[in-house]
């Protein structure tokens, strides 16, 4: 059972803490009393919501449908009444409201009609895809891509391995660690459903070697259900190796293009939990309404939950004991990545895999800001091989093409260079202000370039719209013209007549015009047609009417 | 709940500028104390004045500046240039010798660029530089270690020397100093003597360096190991730097072991070992790379040997690192790392 492992650069052995909620296993939570279910819980297109409020809803019945193909649709967590669709306070990094569809549950819990598939392996991948799709499944290791775009690889894509990644680096966290140990079987299951649709050749579960428990239980499921085509792989515990990126490289030495995706390696990456939550779907025909979530740090009882969707934060705290004495803030996922949460009324969403109650003795490790003294601690610990300090430089200066030429889209946001930091710059806050600063440029360049464009379309639009109306005019005189010729066979001959006249006229002038360019006598012929329009107006004016 | 909003990582690392620059004067400690134990109190009193004078203009520096005064001085790297300055004068230099130097160091070398962490050169060499080309002839007026000398200099009479001038009645400089090991072996090498023939006709060469020197530089060694036990350097920067010097001189060594004395001896004499472990290791004006450090030691390493063997001066840790520091930006440009993803040279 040993299998290669490959090394990726930088990284931190961090304090993990995990002990602090990983002993006991996941309880379900209480139904809340309201529900909160925001249509945009996943990265793509937010859902659209297809209920009405006063509109009584089933456990597990589609309030909000998924609106284009990178978009996934949102189940009610629980049976009730829709009470309204309104914006509320989401967790999100903004601490910005968002349109949310709530529920008042009536306590009865009771389930819309599933459809269980009976044997996944009779579907087509193209079916197995919808059935996942429309269960609502989107990555559960934080990012929350719909499940089943990395699951359609295209036909002509050959894919060599599907990794699980059970390693979850980040200190605190233990839901993956408590859902492999809990529920191996589902997890099993779930990668066998996944192994079918993408045709991989090889699954393999990536978990930090500091689970023994999990591996154990992982292994003991895999031997119990047959699937010797499942791999329980061990690596080092090594801050970010739960990264996409950074597991793939260590389980199979390839790195995924910058820019690229891991299926340009032939590699698919799902977390562990989106494998549970796929043999829920397929094999009990439930949507995703709910994910294990760890309540830890200055928490009156760390433990692990399985959340409804939709829960408010504030009432699943109180079921861990509610937040202690000095807690200054609280984070949706770990110390490294999380992010601050501004409300506490704000839901559980599909992506939040942990509420970090931080309190004012683990924030008190962070002294004083100071300048950089280019000690090179960032670079050393970027797993990216990215070089923080020439980042942050050119972040501040603004300096934006640098700052690309040093690649910053390819940063991670791991928070391994401002770990380091000893000058505590918040170097991560510096990348993500020029990414942020990057993308509205952008954003501005394309709508100037969609203003240029429209600016000269209506131009031509105009010019056009004026020739026709020319050519329409012109047709129109032609017309009037042919029908009173007479009177135009009168004014040709006065006109003729008086022509004559001035040719006689201009022949007796004395004209030094013989030898002349093309040029010049074209000149000469402008100059005496605008002193004859001068000396014969009223001629011009006469003549003029019919000229058009 | 905090009403500061800010963002990940929320976890942060033990260390701060603070442990680094203290890390570094803990470690100078032992060795300045075996200075002093062998050379007189000197060295101590150099200290002394240059972090003064150090602290005082760094303070008037910002103060004028109008930047926060408190967290610049406490950040420790202000001792730091001022440890290593002292370190590296004459023991026995003039206060205004030490205060030239140090006022240098700190306002010319590094505020005037900007402060902690703009600095393009070593402030510490600068202001060593500085002095050296200024008053060659205290620079190089070097006491004797004191079981060699003729003379006894308590620590009253030194502070009064370097104070006022004045030596004790009856005791002239001469009796008291002497030329360094590296001075002497480069002036007799110069008369076309041979090692063995230096080395035995002078008391002041020890088993391998300088009898006295020996033991400072030793303890400057086991200083710059605790350092990287405790991950505040790398080794880079060290083993550059030393193995460049001991490859230069094993090469010439080899070649003639008459006239080149051996990789050993330019080791543990002069400044090589301070210079290895405290000077080429500043973060600020180095390279920012571990292959990047290996470079910018390597290179003082090659240009102290060239400079002690072939220059004008016996020895040349200074120069080598401020003639690396302008090389600093090159080498970061052309060491920079394979990011994730992309092919080389990408």
């Amino acid at each position: 059972m040993s299998r290669q492992l490959w090394r990726f650069h930088g990284g931190l052995h961090l304090p993990d803490h995990k002990e602090l909620s990983s002993g006991e296993p996941v309880v379900e939570a209480i139904v809340p009393r309201q529900l909160i279910l925001p249509i945009h819980q996943h990265i793509g297109v937010p859902a659209e919501p297809v209920v009405e409020p006063g509109q009584r809803v089933l456990k597990g019945q589609v309030v909000a449908k998924a609106d284009g193909y990178v978009s996934a649709p949102v189940h009610a967590s629980s049976s009730g009444t829709v009470v309204a669709i309104e914006p509320r306070p989401v967790p999100h990094p903004s601490g910005l409201s968002a349109l949310c569809v709530v529920i008042e549950t009536d306590g009865e819990d009771r389930w819309t009609e599933r459809q269980p598939v009976a044997d996944y392996k009779e579907l087509d991948p193209s079916e197995l895809r919808n059935v996942i799709r429309d269960a609502g499944i989107v990555g559960l290791g934080g990012a929350g891509f719909p499940a089943f775009i990395k699951l359609n690889p295209g036909a002509r894509t050959a894919i060599d391995t599907l990794v699980l990644n059970g390693s979850e680096c980040e200190p605190y966290i233990t839901c993956d660690d408590r859902l492999m140990r809990d529920r191996p079987d589902e997890i099993i299951a779930g990668a066998r459903i996944m192994r079918h649709a993408l045709h991989a050749r090889e699954c393999v579960i990536g978990i930090e070697d500091n689970k023994p428990e999990a591996v154990a239980a992982l292994r003991e499921a895999i031997a119990r259900m047959q699937a010797t085509e499942i791999e329980v792989v061990v690596v080092p515990t090594h801050y970010p190796t739960g990264g996409e990126k950074q597991l793939i490289k260590v389980l199979t030495g390839k790195e995924v293009p910058s820019q690229g995706l891991p299926l340009d390696v032939g590699v698919v990456c799902h977390n562990v939990g989106t494998a549970a939550a796929v043999h829920r779907a397929v094999e009990r025909g439930e949507p995703l309404i709910s994910r294990v979530v760890t309540l830890t740090g200055g928490v009156g009882h760390p433990r692990n939950m399985e959340v409804r969707i939709g829960t408010p934060v504030e009432e699943l705290l109180a079921q861990a004991g509610g937040t202690l004495e000095g807690v200054e803030r609280l984070l949706v996922g770990g110390p490294m990545m999380g992010f601050d949460l501004r409300h506490r009324d704000a839901p559980i969403v599909k992506t939040a895999n942990c509420l970090l109650a931080i309190t004012g003795e683990m924030a008190a490790s962070r002294g004083p800001v100071r300048p950089c003294i280019r000690c090179g601690a960032c670079a050393e610990a970027c797993p990216v091989s990215l070089l923080p300090q020439q980042l942050y430089w050119y972040s501040r200066a603004k300096d934006f093409d640098k700052v690309q030429d040093y690649n910053l889209f390819d940063c991670i946001e791991c928070g391994c260079c401002a770990y380091v930091c000893p000058s505590n710059l918040p170097l991560v806050q510096y990348f993500r202000f020029a990414k942020t600063e990057i993308w509205a440029q952008e954003r501005e360049k394309q709508a100037a370039e969609l203003a240029r464009r429209r600016h000269e379309f209506r131009t031509e639009r105009i010019e056009r719209e004026k020739a026709e109306r020319a050519a329409r005019l012109a047709q129109k005189k032609a017309m009037v013209a042919k029908s009173d010729s007479a009177e135009d066979k009168k004014k040709a001959a006065i006109k003729a007549a008086m022509e004559r006249a001035k040719a006689k006229k201009s022949a007796t002038e004395p004209k030094n015009t013989e030898n002349l360019t093309e040029a010049q006598q074209r000149q000469i012929a402008e100059a005496d047609a605008r002193r004859a329009e001068k000396k014969a107006p009223v001629d011009s004016e006469a003549s003029g009417g019919n000229e058009e | 709940m905090a009403q500061s909003y800010a963002s990940s990582p929320f976890a942060h690392a033990p260390s701060n500028v603070t442990r680094v620059m203290l890390d570094v004067v803990y470690a100078l400690v032992p060795a300045a104390l075996a200075y002093a134990w062998l050379f007189g109190p000197g060295v101590l009193v150099n200290i002394l004045i240059a972090s003064i004078v150090a602290l005082a203009g760094e303070a008037l520096v910002l103060a004028w500046r109008g930047t926060a005064v408190r967290p610049a001085l406490t950040d420790g790297s202000a001792l730091v240039t001022a440890l290593l300055l002292g370190l590296a004068l004459p023991p026995l230099s003039p206060w205004w010798l030490v205060t030239v130097g140090a006022l240098f160091a700190i306002v010319i070398a590094k505020q005037l660029y900007g402060g902690l962490g703009y600095n393009p050169f070593n402030p510490a060499m600068v202001g060593y530089v500085a002095l050296l080309i200024s008053f060659p002839l205290e620079m190089t007026t070097w006491l004797a270690p004191a079981e060699l000398r003729e003379g006894h200099l308590g620590l009253g009479a030194m502070l009064a020397y370097v104070f006022t001038g004045d030596l004790p009645a009856g005791l002239v400089m001469d009796a008291l100093t002497g030329a360094t090991p590296l001075d002497t072996m480069k002036t007799q090498l110069g008369l076309e003597r041979t090692i063995p023939e230096i080395r035995a006709a002078s008391p002041i060469f020890g088993q391998v360096g300088g009898t006295g020197w020996e033991v400072v530089n030793g303890l400057y060694l086991l200083g710059g190991l605790w350092l990287l036990f405790r991950r505040t350097i790398t080794w880079h920067a060290p083993v550059g730097m030393l193995g460049a010097l001991f490859v230069m001189a094993g090469i010439f060594h080899l070649y003639n072991p008459d006239s080149y004395p051996g990789p050993l001896f330019h080791i543990v004499s002069g400044g090589a070992l301070l210079g290895a472990f405290f000077i080429v290791t500043d973060p600020t004006s180095g390279a920012t790379s571990n292959k990047g450090r290996l470079i910018f030691g390597a290179g003082a390493g090659v240009l102290v040997y060239l400079i002690r063997t072939f220059g004008g001066y016996p020895d040349a840790v200074a120069f080598s690192v401020l003639l690396m520091n302008m090389a600093a930006p090159t080498i970061d440009y052309y060491t920079q790392p394979r990011v994730y993803g992309h092919a080389r040279g990408e």
